[in-house]
């Protein structure tokens, strides 16, 4: 990218007021996130306290404490950790599968598309969240079982992004002149038509993140996370009993969730602004 | 007569894509840690074993792979999806009768969000860039952000405890025995809160498809022209504008249908509600695996009830479209 076009990226990502909090935002849990193990040098697991501490109540303890006695600070701060890890990993998980088969498709055509798409449609048509819970549960639950099970549900609308690209690229002159000079199909692929592809897949890579988030922590709230990692969806599981008791239990993690998610989501408009700028005016 | 055709056709896609799922099911029994006899049972360990030898008999788990998916086929194609041995009761009793709660949960909430969310986002683009518009948008923009378990939690906390306005639990007044229309508005008093929150994330992606579709319909030159032939605003939004601009808005619908029946299995564990949702989170909690593939496959056929049903009206709303 020349520095001119760097600019042009920033000026349209900005433009949008939205996105810049979002950025922010993102940035906020990225770093909290990473200084955990400063904030809190103590384990989340790890009982500090008496068990329903209100918050604000005892100095140091500013959200409360769990039945247990747990920080819940603590909890907040290292579920940052998981909610990002599983958020990016199986989004990556999800591009991987969604960008093979869609780019095979719309590239070959033909019966290799019609039995691709097939395939696609199946998947999509499953309702996804009750196949991640069967996955999971199949798998046994841990960090990796979760990370597989929301790649496999996120997948096809990648693939129909993809292949409705590859589609329209496939007989553009730039791919017919890699084929007269002799590129293998591979080449044209990854080398050529890929790139093109590019913008609209960042920005749905980036709303991707956020639904991924939502599902990871759907999952750990129906006691489907990694037992041994504390996240903000089993911190909502486990408080749901004592809601009338202890509203904070419930409410922090939650709001910790929304946050991250509404940023994620700010962020994918603003890129689309950036990114997508002729299709990006309508409707703003 | 075309129409007919049409839906015999979704029909025969719909049962092939059921076949494939019992075959998913078939496989992913297998892939679960443990001898599949067990699987079935439940917990590893946990069955007597006059009960697994019966299993092994009955899905012949001694004979060939192929044999096993034929046997295991057969059972489902006979409704029969095996035996819950938690529950003690066959796993297609245990489902037809948690089934009408979660349609009546999701069939109302499905039309809740469609309804409100075309309205909503109707008004927001008639009205683009005024206060309403922002409004909707940014609830929008919220609602589609905020997990759908958390949602229910807060409208608990809102409206049961601090407010005490509905009830936060189950489906009916226990021990009331009420009858007739009492009955009815009881049930509906419960059905608020949960069709509510699983109808308001949907309610919220519809809202906005429904105002970028009218937008970029508001653009195009038929709707210039009914412009320039001194048509009455209002009525190009109704029927020049919406009548396009709902198509896309009902093909993700249909397709989110799923979503909603995913949805619910968290709605109803919040809500206590009787359905197949709560089922699915007992037998995941018991390590049921029979129930709950047999729940995944019954939310499956649910799904592609709610796509058959979306197809049929999309024919209705746009005559144009292609019947083969």
């Amino acid at each position: 990218m020349q520095p001119g076009a760097a600019r042009d990226f920033w000026k349209r990502f900005l433009r949008n007021r939205g996105s810049l909090v979002g950025l922010l935002i993102l940035l906020a849990v990225v770093l909290l996130a990473i200084f955990a193990p400063l904030l809190y040098p103590q384990d989340p697991w790890r009982m500090v306290q008496r068990p329903f501490l209100p918050p604000l109540e005892v100095d140091g303890f500013w959200f409360g404490t769990d039945t247990l006695g747990r920080d819940i600070g603590a909890g907040l701060v290292y579920g940052s950790q998981v909610s990002l890890l599983v958020g990016i990993v199986s989004t990556v998980v999800a591009l991987s599968i969604g960008v093979t088969l869609g780019a095979v498709a719309g590239y070959y055509g033909g019966l290799v598309d019609d039995a691709l798409m097939r395939f696609t449609e199946f998947f999509q048509t499953i309702p996804n969240f009750a196949l991640a819970i069967v996955l999971v549960a199949i798998l046994q639950p841990s960090t990796e079982s979760v990370i597989i099970a929301i790649g496999v549900v996120s997948w096809p609308p990648v693939a129909r992004l993809v292949r409705g690209e590859f589609l329209s690229l496939r007989s553009r002159e730039f791919v017919q002149a890699a084929r007269v000079v002799g590129q293998k199909n591979s080449q044209i692929i990854f080398r050529q038509i890929l790139p093109n592809t590019l913008s609209p897949i960042i920005v749905m890579a980036s709303l991707m993140v956020a639904t991924a988030i939502l599902l990871e922590s759907a999952l750990s709230f129906l006691g489907l996370g990694d037992p041994n990692t504390m996240s903000w969806g089993y911190m909502i599981g486990a408080a749901r009993t004592v809601i009338r008791q202890a509203w904070w239990l419930s409410v922090f993690p939650g709001i910790a969730i929304l946050l991250t998610v509404l940023a994620l989501n700010l962020v994918g408009e603003g890129l689309n602004d950036a990114l997508n700028p002729r299709l990006a005016r309508k409707g703003r | 007569m075309q129409k007919l055709g049409f839906i015999v056709r979704r029909l025969f896609k719909a049962v092939v894509v059921l076949l494939a799922i019992v075959i998913l099911n078939f496989f992913l029994i297998r892939a679960a840690p443990g001898d599949p006899a067990q699987v079935m049972a439940g917990e590893a360990g946990a069955a007597d074993e006059k009960f697994i030898a019966q299993l092994q008999e009955q899905f012949g788990l001694n004979k060939p792979l192929h044999e096993q998916l034929a046997i295991y086929v057969g059972g489902v194609v006979t409704l029969d999806l095996g035996y819950s041995y938690r529950q003690n009761e066959s796993v297609t009793t245990l489902i037809l009768d948690r089934l009408p709660a979660t349609l009546l949960l999701t069939g109302t909430a499905f039309f809740i969000s469609l309804l409100l969310g075309l309205l909503f986002g109707a008004i927001a683009a008639s009205r683009v860039g005024s206060i309403t518009d922002t409004a909707v948008t940014s609830l929008a923009l919220l609602f589609y952000a905020t997990p759908l378990f958390w949602m229910a939690l807060m409208s608990i906390l809102l409206f049961s405890v601090v407010l005490g306005w509905l009830p936060a639990y189950g489906m009916e007044s226990i021990g009331a025995n009420l009858t007739g229309l009492a009955y009815v508005g009881d049930v509906a008093a419960h059905l608020v809160l949960p069709a509510m929150t699983l109808g308001l994330f949907f309610m919220a992606v519809y809202a906005r498809l429904t105002r970028s579709s009218m937008l970029e319909v508001a653009d195009m030159d038929f709707v210039k022209t009914a412009r320039a032939k001194g048509v009455h605003p209002a009525r190009i939004t109704r029927v020049h504008v919406l009548r396009n601009a709902v198509l896309p808005v009902i093909t993700l619908a249909g397709i989110q249908a799923g979503q909603i029946v995913g949805g619910a299995v968290l709605t109803e564990t919040v809500f206590a509600w009787p359905g197949i949702g709560r089922l699915m989170y007992e037998a995941l909690f018991q390590r049921d695996y029979n129930l709950l593939l047999g729940i995944f496959f019954v939310s499956s056929a649910m799904v592609l009830l709610f796509n058959l049903i979306t197809d049929v009206v999309y024919t209705f709303i746009d005559p144009r479209i292609e019947l083969k």
